[in-house]
């Protein structure tokens, strides 16, 4: 097996267009192939502007960001790559209210893939089975709860086999009761291979699933440990003011 | 305390439906209303018995220009319609040859009305319009197959106020989407360049344009290339109406979701496919009033292009009376009749759009 870091920041800084807020400040991080990270850290923080780097969401302005072995720059047939080969999961699901669920799914193997639909349908229901949710393939997103569109953002973004998946507060936006569906649904998927890299506040699921569990703040890495460790003992003062608040009550 | 015993719905108390419950709760609920109802129901009576005696009961319905002329001011004269009618609604194109506007109107206004379905919405639609296209020109300007040749400034009447609302409508739109996403693009000079039609064309009112298209043009044009009168005005229509609509589709464009695009993107998929595939079919959709309302509009525009001497439905009408002084006192009852065209045409298009806002609306559950 391939031994080099999948995704590999090297020195990345990112400052914000419109206001020249410096986001992401000297990032140097490795994420290992099949690891499980998660990323944690205040609002605010650039978590979630970290790996929305990876799919060039978001643009950086200086440093270097390898992805899979493609250098991401202004080459779009690099973009194009790598956004092939990584699935993203947003706090608000974004799925496509003006197509069924089975639509929102064969979407980019079809268009993109360029997928025969008979296979693209299959493959769609399959994962719409993984996720537990095939009785609504027909349905339109917005006739579904928040947990179930949830979970149709990630059957969508599984459906392109994807070497790495990000997780954008997957949780977030959910009700109290919807949030363990989505995340039974996230531990199934670390069996699978894949890197996985997750912002998310379920300090639970952290533990139960994580490699490695990133603390960032103020556009920087703080610290970085293996989850038991990171919240037995943090490090840094910052770090531990965080976990009070998120675990203090 | 425990109370697992389920509660079955109950109707809401107090609540009727049926004819008499609307009355009484809509018409008499208090003693202002009653007194309300009264006032405008009375004058609703009064009004409507005054228009039912001039528009009816003392009216003459035949082109008998001598009863028109007893029945001035008590009664409405019906004939003005029979006499000139058929002038009005064919205009200026040879009486002998207006079986072929009839069937080519028939057709244009057949395939546009079959476009209106979703069920023909696939790949032979474009096909049928494009032979549509060469009948229906065929038909009218003739010169082959047998036809006499008529020129297109002899085209008239409601067979012209289709054909320029029907092509300016169906050149304006992809033009207004093309534009509408030309002003969000990444590239300034697209950007600009789509900017500055729309403010240069909405600065102008259309029936400068228009003369612009039909007397300034042809002073730009070389020796020898001379561009038709119908093309010039087409272009202009398509022109103004295109800028209108690119704003208001810009709207819809501005409406939608930032995390839609990004999730798009996060698929892989491409700019044109974004647009075609999750962007326009949401943005349009938000719109569709609104293009209506643009549609419309260019459809009672096109009664400007009189100014070029092109006789429309609007112009036809002055054409046929102005210069008969003999029927031009009843210009009212002949302005009746086409608004009563006007109106029909303009109904069914904005029914059409409710429809397909509701149709629509069917993926927008919440």
């Amino acid at each position: 097996m391939n031994q080099d870091p999948i995704i590999r920041f090297e020195g990345v800084n990112k400052w914000y267009a419109s206001n020249g807020y410096h986001v992401l400040r000297d990032i140097q991080l490795d994420f290992k192939r099949g690891e499980k990270v998660v990323i944690c850290g205040p609002s605010g923080s650039g978590k979630s502007t970290l790996i929305r780097c990876i799919n060039a969401l978001e643009e950086y302005q200086e440093g270097r960001l390898t992805v899979d072995g493609t250098v991401l720059g202004d080459d779009v047939k690099g973009i194009e790559k790598v956004r092939r080969e990584v699935g993203m999961v947003f706090q608000q699901f974004n799925l496509f209210p003006h197509l069924t669920v089975l639509d929102n799914l064969i979407l980019s193997p079809t268009w993109v893939a360029r997928m025969p639909r008979k296979e693209a349908v299959e493959r769609a229901m399959q994962q719409l089975e993984r996720v537990r949710i095939a009785e609504h393939a027909n349905k339109y997103p917005l006739q579904l709860s928040g947990g179930q569109q949830q979970r149709v953002a990630i059957a969508r973004a599984l459906c392109l086999t994807p070497k790495i998946m990000l997780f954008d507060e997957p949780t977030s936006a959910l009700d109290p009761e919807m949030i363990k569906e989505v995340l039974d649904v996230m531990i199934e998927l670390t069996g699978q291979g894949m890197t996985m890299l997750c912002v998310t506040h379920e300090m639970g699921f952290a533990k139960a699933v994580a490699d490695r569990v990133i603390f960032m703040d103020q556009g920087q890495v703080i610290e970085q440990a293996p989850p038991e460790q990171f919240f037995e003992h943090p490090q840094t003062d910052r770090a531990q003011d965080f976990l009070s608040k998120i675990l203090g009550h | 305390m425990k109370n697992d015993q389920m509660i079955d719905a109950r109707p809401m108390p107090g609540r009727r439906t049926g004819a008499v419950a609307w009355v009484r709760a809509n018409l008499l609920g208090s003693p202002l209303h009653v007194l309300l109802t009264l006032l405008v129901g009375g004058s609703l009576a009064w009004a409507l018995y005054g228009a039912f005696d001039w528009a009816v009961l003392y009216a003459v319905a035949g082109a008998d220009l001598q009863a028109c002329n007893d029945a001035r001011g008590a009664g409405a004269c019906w004939g003005v319609v029979a006499e000139k009618g058929r002038f009005i609604v064919m205009g200026r194109y040879p009486e002998a040859e207006h079986w072929r506007p009839v069937i080519a109107t028939a057709l244009m206004l057949g395939v546009v009305l079959m476009s209106c379905m979703p069920r023909f919405w696939n790949k032979a639609l474009p096909l049928i319009w494009a032979a549509m296209l060469v009948l229906y020109f065929t038909l009218m300007r003739g010169g082959v197959l047998g036809l006499t040749p008529v020129d297109t400034d002899q085209w008239g009447g409601f067979p012209l106020t289709v054909m320029l609302t029907v092509i300016s409508m169906t050149l304006a739109f992809p033009l207004a989407v093309l534009v509408a996403l030309g002003r969000r693009s990444h590239m300034p000079a697209i950007r600009s360049l789509c900017t500055t039609y729309v403010e240069l064309i909405r600065g102008v009112p259309l029936i400068t344009l228009l003369f612009m298209a039909s007397f300034m043009l042809p002073l730009f044009m070389p020796e020898g290339v001379k561009i038709d009168v119908m093309v010039r005005v087409v272009v202009g229509i398509t022109l103004f109406s295109g800028a209108y609509m690119a704003e208001v589709i810009r709207g819809g464009l501005q409406a939608l979701p930032k995390g839609q695009l990004e999730a798009a993107d996060s698929l892989g998929l491409s700019y044109w496919q974004t647009q075609r595939l999750i962007v326009l079919p949401q943005a349009l959709a938000t719109v569709v009033p609104s293009i209506m309302n643009t549609f419309i509009g260019l459809f009672k525009d096109t009664s400007l292009v009189t100014i070029v001497s092109l006789y429309e439905l609007t112009g036809a009408l002055g054409l046929a009376l102005n210069s008969d002084a003999d029927w031009r006192p009843f210009k009212l009852e002949a302005y009746l009749f086409i608004t009563l065209i006007y109106f029909v045409c303009c109904l069914a298009m904005s029914r059409y759009s409710l429809w397909i806002e509701q149709r629509t609306a069917v993926s927008k559950v919440r």
